[in-house]
């Protein structure tokens, strides 16, 4: 591990004055990601920034009626918080569908939006990856990418972010609220996280020296009628094969509004635009999930080993769907 | 001391001896041990998978912050390879530093040592190594012309004409099964600690038998046997994966350049690469049956990988030679040498992949012929060994079904395939039969009766976490008549004498066999003296190999029945255990606490095989990637249900000792049992591990299941 400073900030202008003071100099919250990348050599800071102490661990409501999530509020925090629960259910199983219960009790809200891929290539330093090492090579495409990308990925890179409860976020038009030197800024999660182009070591649209001081959820009532599911390789404690996240308004069987988003089939929590859009106006009916879900799909391009992909997250997203119309049937 | 009216202490459950120790933490396990002076290294392994060692540039490191050493081929002592040790010839993997050969990725090519752990891993991420890389080969495949049959471990066995047998078969079956690499994962890394004390060598270590690694160093650095000691006291899990391997080398060969003790602390992605693991295995099984499901055709071939270093034979086409007899029986191991690792003994070595395809192919051809799978293996129970012809010691197979299938409920299983449902899971179970050998090795144990009343047992055992230590200090109890909290066992130092190791289910049969006569010997010796202990201490000490030679020859082993309910989402592939059930023929149970903890703990291990293991390689590099525990699954604990493993009855007639043995058995067959059941949840085959969510989904994509 090579050597680093460790600065404890004590409020947000003293973070961000570090931050933009060291190009080398990293946010440290939970640690729960940093830190193993720091040992296996992916990391390397020169400093690090301690944020764990600054005052932004509050869950509050907004003017408008949503609500504001602090940048260092744990994932166990955010899951239990009874207005989450209430408001926006399938935020608060995703992320109790992530990791362990010693690992929520560490991990911040800030630090899951910018952790990095579980792509094996990328945390093995004696092997090429252009996310890692710009230019080196990507050796999943025609190596082992049974758990990589079916949307939105590059010749150049082809990992997916691992994050569950970005999956929700992504469906509630979350917007991240983060501070700079030149004072705060927001950025709507659709264009937080880059495209990945030639350029899949660019991950963020946060500029250099940011720091993520909140994430707001905007009032969404079809959000209280949400469902998180998940499909991973063992029952739990694995990282995602395929998820989403789904919400559904259906009043005299039509559909009046639809949210859904996908995890682990893209270099980013995936929004299903294409699928809300399709299926918007059209009857809660499993032929119109189908051709939702499917026009989503159209644009997948799958390796060999991640083929299943397409037809798991079809069932995945038609199962959840059709659970929600009956719920809201009953 | 007394003889008389002591309540019996085996077959009585007893928590482990050691068990405060371990939980208050004062049990020091090989890494805790603190010496002054102590240096610490840091293997850098190889990331080419084939090639030569070009240069190592330590000059830069030599000059980093602690950095006390760089151990490479261009500078390393010489080093014999060319001994027999305890266990056969050495694996080669150990002799660090001897060439500059690349075999693998992965493999050791200098130890950094450095006064902190910290210092030396820096300084060993920081080493520059040259290398002239050539093109490797590490496809693993079925049809490998290079594929041979190994000179070692019975490689083939036959009776009859396998061809024309199964041409008059009635119902045949071929299929070909596969198993990938699978890695032991203990939960205490490798670790050792090296240091010159008073002319002697000493290393503590984790390992299997201290004696075996004794033995080892000794002839690897051309040492006197009596001037190595190695101890290896407490051991947290070792399956196969913890005897001689580079870590204690390493720091022998430094703690004799430097002079001064040095560690050598294996991190979780070097266990992965420099500890052995299972060989891949592809394995074709053949059967050809009567329709009343009599076996006219046997047939198992399998093929393992090795390195280039060193055979190594996977023996999975073994417990056919066991479990079931037909008129043709051929059963044959090919291996294929390539740029990979050195395969070793992982739990239930050969049995573990090989019930995997026995017992699928079974429950196939039970299909095939229309008839309960437990009602085949009935019609094909062998009289005597089906090649061998030597009687058995005791078989209770079909007891282990009987008992099995009755508290399973398997009486009231529609045996359709897809038949029953609940919400968004398909719900089936299965079956498998389990067979382990029950050998046992010549062991040294002394027993002495100390002034104060108490016991002193010594033998070179190994508690690997099984309650080894606890068994024998309940065996000691039993034959000298005393409660077991009088009798103190010490084990894991090679100075105790030459004794098996913690492995192929043989360490307790074999150690307790040296602790009964020992202490058998002790209890004449004192009856005669009339219980009186000289101010020095009274000691009897055993070396069995004489008692063992006598042994009848005949077929030992121990028997099993693994049932498994699982749920099956078919639009998901995710696949849930539900329940298992174990019911062995295991001999004499010695602490039925710890015993049970073995066989569920096998079971375990099963839903981890069928579900979960698999480690990858990287085709262009040869590496393995994804080496640790967040990229090799195992089993985490909402994977595993209520797991039930239980024995009965089993005498061995004319056996003295009537102890088997449980480390292995439990994993054996657990896998095919769990498979079994997906098939009869889905209609679908599996024949291919682990049974992964894109494995289900596809076969479901491809109609097979509908």
């Amino acid at each position: 591990m090579k050597e680093f400073t460790y600065e404890r900030a004590r409020d947000v202008g003293g973070a961000v004055a570090l931050l933009d003071a060291d190009p080398q100099a990293r946010c440290l919250a939970g640690g729960t990601n940093l830190v193993d990348l720091m040992k296996a050599g992916v990391e390397r800071p020169g400093q690090l920034v301690d944020v764990r102490a600054l005052p932004l661990d509050r869950i509050e409501p907004t003017d408008d009626g949503g609500l504001r999530v602090g940048a260092t509020v744990t994932n166990s925090d955010l899951a239990a918080h009874p207005q989450i629960r209430r408001h926006y259910p399938a935020l608060a199983q995703a992320v109790l569908e992530g990791a362990s219960g010693q690992l929520r009790n560490m991990a911040t809200v800030g630090g899951n939006l910018l952790q990095r891929t579980r792509c094996a290539y990328f945390t093995d330093t004696a092997l090429p990856c252009n996310k890692r090492s710009p230019g080196s090579g990507c050796p999943a495409r025609t190596g082992e990418h049974h758990n990589h990308a079916i949307l939105g990925a590059s010749e150049h890179c082809v990992a997916v972010h691992p994050s569950d409860m970005g999956v929700a976020l992504a469906a509630f038009d979350a917007v991240v609220t983060y501070e700079t030197a030149e004072g705060a800024a927001e950025l709507p999660l659709a264009d937080f996280y880059l495209p990945v182009g030639e350029t899949p070591h660019l991950e963020t649209a946060l500029p250099p020296g940011a720091l993520i001081t909140s994430v707001t959820l905007p009032p969404a009532p079809v959000a209280a009628r949400s469902r998180y599911r998940k499909v991973r390789e063992r029952a739990s404690y694995a990282f995602a094969i395929g998820s989403a996240a789904a919400a559904l308004d259906v009043s005299e069987g039509v559909v009046r509004e639809v949210r859904l988003a996908f995890g682990a089939v893209a270099s980013r929590p995936w929004r299903a635009r294409v699928a809300e859009r399709v299926l918007t106006g059209q009857p809660a009916s499993g032929a119109a999930f189908a051709q939702a879900v499917d026009a989503e799909l159209a644009a997948a391009e799958a390796l060999p080993l991640n083929a299943y992909k397409v037809p798991l997250m079809r069932n995945l997203v038609l199962a959840l769907l059709t659970e929600l119309a009956e719920e809201a049937a009953r | 001391m007394t003889t008389t009216a002591k309540p019996p202490a085996v077959g009585v459950a007893h928590s482990r001896v050691e068990g405060r120790d371990k939980v208050t933490g004062a049990a020091r396990y090989a890494s805790e041990h603190h010496f002054e002076q102590l240096a610490h290294g840091w293997f850098v392994l190889s990331t080419v998978a084939r090639g030569r060692v070009r240069a190592v540039d330590d000059e830069a490191v030599r000059a980093m912050p602690g950095v006390v050493a760089v151990l490479h081929h261009g500078n390393a002592p010489h080093v014999a390879t060319d001994y027999v040790s305890f266990l056969g010839p050495p694996d080669p993997t150990c002799a660090v530093f001897q060439n500059d050969r690349v075999p693998h990725a992965g493999w050791p090519v200098a130890l950094v040592v450095a006064e902190t752990p910290e210092q030396a891993r820096e300084a060993a991420e920081a080493l520059v190594v040259e290398y002239d890389e050539e093109a490797h080969d590490i496809a693993f495949r079925a049809d490998r012309p290079d594929a041979y049959v190994p000179d070692q471990g019975s490689p083939v066995a036959a009776k009859g004409d396998l061809d024309a047998e199964l041409a008059a078969s009635a119902v045949v079956l071929d299929a070909t099964y596969s198993t990938p690499e699978q890695h032991h994962s203990a939960m205490e890394p490798h670790a050792a600690t090296a240091r010159w004390d008073g002319g002697r060598l000493e290393v503590f270590d984790s390992n299997q038998g201290s004696m075996w690694v004794a033995d080892e160093l000794a002839k690897m650095f051309s040492l006197d046997p009596a001037s190595v000691r190695v101890r290896s006291e407490h051991i947290g899990g070792a399956f196969g994966s913890k005897g001689m391997r580079p870590h204690q080398a390493a720091a022998v060969m430094a703690a004799t350049a430097l002079d001064r003790p040095v560690r050598v602390a294996l991190t979780r992605r070097q266990t992965f690469a420099i500890t052995g693991y299972r060989s891949p295995t592809t394995q074709r099984v053949r059967l050809g049956a009567d329709h009343d499901g009599r076996l006219r055709a046997f047939g198992h071939e399998v093929l393992n990988l090795t390195s280039t270093l060193r055979p190594f034979v996977e023996t999975s086409a073994a417990l056919g030679r066991v479990l079931y007899d037909a008129e043709a029986h051929h059963t044959a191991h090919r291996i294929v040498e390539l740029d990979v690792p050195t395969p070793t003994w992982m739990r239930a070595p050969g049995e573990a992949p090989g019930s995997f395809a026995v017992e699928t192919a079974l429950d196939e051809l039970a299909e095939r012929l229309g008839m309960d799978p437990i009602a085949l293996r009935a019609r094909n129970e062998p009289a005597v060994g089906p090649l061998s012809g030597l009687p058995f010691s005791s078989r209770d197979l079909l007891g282990c079904f009987t008992e099995g299938a009755r508290r399973f409920g398997w009486a009231d299983r529609d045996p359709r395939p897809r038949t029953r449902r609940e919400g968004r899971w398909l719900l089936g179970t299965g079956t498998a039969a389990a067979t382990y050998p029950s050998g046992a090795a010549p062991s040294t144990a002394s027993v002495t009766a100390e002034p104060d009343g108490g016991f002193t047992v010594r033998i070179s055992a190994a508690d690997v976490g099984t309650g080894a230590r606890t068994a024998l200090t309940l065996v000691a109890a039993e034959v000298l008549g005393v409660d077991p909290a009088g009798v103190t066992v010490r084990i894991g130092d090679s100075d105790f004498g030459p004794a098996w190791v913690a492995g192929g289910s043989m360490g307790t049969r074999s150690w307790a066999w040296a602790v009964t006569s020992a202490a058998e010997d002790l209890r004449d010796q004192l009856a005669l003296r009339g219980q009186d202990v000289p101010p020095e201490g009274l000691t009897a000490r055993v070396d069995t190999a004489r008692l063992l030679a006598e042994l009848a020859k005949k077929e030992r082993h121990s028997f099993g029945a693994q049932f498994a309910e699982v749920a099956v989402d078919v639009h998901t592939g995710e696949v849930r255990v539900r329940r298992m059930l174990g019911v062995f023929a295991a001999g004499r149970i010695v602490n039925p606490l710890t015993a049970r903890s073995q066989l569920v703990g096998g079971m375990t291990w099963g839903i981890s095989m069928a579900l979960h293991e698999e480690a990858v390689r990287d085709p262009a590099s040869g590496r393995h990637i994804g080496a640790d525990l967040a990229g090799y699954h195992v089993a985490a604990n909402a994977d595993v249900p209520l797991v039930e493993a239980d024995w009965i009855d089993d005498p061995v007639p004319g056996d003295p000792l009537g102890i088997k043995g449980v480390g292995e058995l439990g994993i054996v067959g657990a896998a095919a049992a769990i498979t079994n059941a997906v098939w009869h949840a889905t209609g679908v085959r599996h024949r291919d591990l682990p049974l992964r969510p894109d494995r289900v989904l596809r076969a479901e994509e491809a109609g097979q299941g509908a």
